[in-house]
């Protein structure tokens, strides 16, 4: 189980996760929406640890990640599965290298071995025969799966999507759908999606939570989500440009039906 | 008094920022150290450092080292010329080289081929994401990216500081000898007479520093980047400016201590 709790987190003047609450199940697929730059990577990064908080605490599985250091953070960081959202594949290593990061690095396994459970995990997301290549000769979406393979193959416990479908074609998006659902039904994992993508949300999502301006204003299931009655969310979900969330913003579109053109 | 509130205001935040560098640098140094004695160590990792850093750097040490040796023979002709002292052009240049030029002008040109990269590197990284990667697989980015290159720059300055010693000298011989006309016997001599094993490793030992403040700024610089494609470049100018303010402060100070040391 994770838990948020009261988490606090500004940078310079700009305060981005104002006291936000979330509780996530073991086994559940949570997605989490919100517009651009509102914190959702934000909320991820704090929940495997690499920003730390001004105030608040997540508790992974009994233990408060925001207060380890070390060898310990470490230890439970490899329950994790991270896919981000430009894959942040290391240039510098072959796609095999990548995906086998934490067999090669953090365990005594034999090269045999490694090769095989890499040629698993890249199977489980579709590629086949790339093993060598370096990432500078994939396309985007390649780079996503190989991201998403680096993120499976030590198989955690907790997989954590940063805008999973962001970037990808329609089609390769709905296997990267797919490819949670699967994932959320045969490995049991816990999953956390972050993205603004509805059509993605809908799809694997057996939770809803909507970010705006630093808290969690509602949770849900994918269906009481689309019969919200909260008048920010259903902006958000129906994709409308005019609502309470784009209130104060004002899209002066009198300049080009003003006047003649210029 | 606005304008003198501005003023200050400007001057406190500056001093601030200066602090705050000053810190992160040293508390990047002190991990540093901590992590490159804790194994694993990463031999792959530290060689093919050790091949970009030191041996793709070998020609342009090389011309440098050569054009300094040959001006600095000619230059000291002109005066010695003058006073019939020809034959002392050999040991001003040996000195000169090994005790200052050799290290100085080897960490300067490093800094600015392979401080650079390690930053433009490094920041790419971090604007990539990579950096977080890297801890999300539960790898500490500063053993595995500031060690091997901290490592490699402490082991590979000094060798190229040696090579560049000896170029520097061997310019100043083609222009001695072949130009100047003095004998071949006599340059070596007047080379070899007046250095001392303490010139040498003291020319080192600022190497080795000068290597600390290039892998250290460097890695430094890359880390802190953000905002895409253009903080790579800001970042990679400032690591470079930084890195030879700091090498040519650092050998004023320690070629003042040497000398007050030594007498």
């Amino acid at each position: 189980m994770i838990d948020v709790i009261n988490l606090h987190k500004s940078f310079g003047k700009n305060d981005v996760l104002t006291g936000l609450n979330l509780t996530i199940d073991t086994g559940v697929t949570e997605v989490i929406i919100g517009r651009s730059g509102c914190g959702k990577s934000v909320l991820l990064k704090h929940i495997i640890g690499i920003l730390k908080p001004e105030s608040g605490q997540v508790i992974i599985d009994g233990q408060d990640i925001t207060k380890l250091g070390g060898k310990e953070l470490n230890n439970l960081r490899m329950k994790f599965g991270m896919l981000f959202q430009g894959a942040a594949l290391f240039d510098s290593l072959t796609v095999a290298e990548n995906v086998g990061f934490n067999l090669i690095e953090h365990t005594d396994t034999d090269k045999p071995t490694i090769l095989k459970r890499v040629k698993e995990a890249l199977s489980l997301v579709g590629l086949y025969g790339i093993e060598d290549l370096m990432p500078s000769e994939l396309s985007g979406g390649m780079k996503k799966r190989v991201g998403l393979a680096r993120a499976i193959c030590m198989r955690p416990s907790i997989i954590l999507y940063d805008e999973p479908t962001t970037g990808v074609d329609p089609i390769m998006a709905d296997a990267v759908n797919d490819l949670i659902k699967v994932l959320h039904d045969k490995l049991e994992v816990t999953s956390i999606v972050v993205t603004h993508d509805m059509v993605s949300a809908y799809k694997v999502a057996n939770k809803i939570a909507m970010l705006y301006e630093g808290k969690i204003i509602e949770v849900g299931t994918p269906d009481e989500i689309k019969n919200t009655a909260n008048p920010t969310v259903k902006q958000f979900i129906t994709g409308a440009a005019k609502g309470p969330i784009t209130g104060n913003e004002n899209f002066n579109h009198e300049l080009l039906t003003e006047g003649e053109a210029r | 008094m606005p304008l003198f509130k501005g003023f200050f205001r400007r001057v406190w935040r500056k001093y601030k920022a200066t602090l705050h560098y000053i810190g992160g640098i040293t508390v990047l140094l002190l991990e540093t150290i901590f992590w490159s004695f804790v194994p694993p160590f990463r031999r792959r990792q530290f060689f093919s450092q050790v091949y970009r850093i030191g041996v793709s750097s070998l020609p342009i040490v090389f011309l440098t080292a050569m054009f300094t040796g040959m001006v600095l023979a000619l230059q000291s002709a002109y005066q010695m010329q003058r006073i019939s002292a020809q034959m002392y052009i050999a040991s001003l240049v040996a000195l000169s080289m090994v005790r200052e030029l050799g290290p100085v002008l080897t960490a300067l040109v490093v800094a600015g081929r392979v401080g650079a990269s390690i930053t433009a590197e490094l920041g790419t990284m971090k604007v990539t994401e990579q950096i977080d990667a890297l801890e999300t697989l539960a790898t500490n980015p500063v053993k595995y990216l500031v060690v091997p290159r901290f490592l490699a720059l402490l082991v590979v300055l000094p060798l190229l500081t040696i090579y560049a010693d000896f170029i520097g000298i061997l310019g100043g011989y083609i222009v001695g000898v072949f130009k100047l006309h003095i004998s071949s016997n006599m340059y070596l001599n007047m080379t070899t007479s007046p250095l001392g094993l303490k010139d040498l490793y003291t020319g080192l030992l600022k190497s080795g520093i000068f290597a600390v403040i290039i892998a250290i700024v460097g890695c430094y610089e890359g880390f802190r980047t953000t905002g895409g494609a253009e903080g790579v470049g800001r970042s990679t100018t400032l690591s470079v400016v930084t890195s030879f303010v700091l090498i040519i402060a650092a050998d004023c100070l320690f070629t003042a201590l040497f000398y007050f040391i030594g007498r």
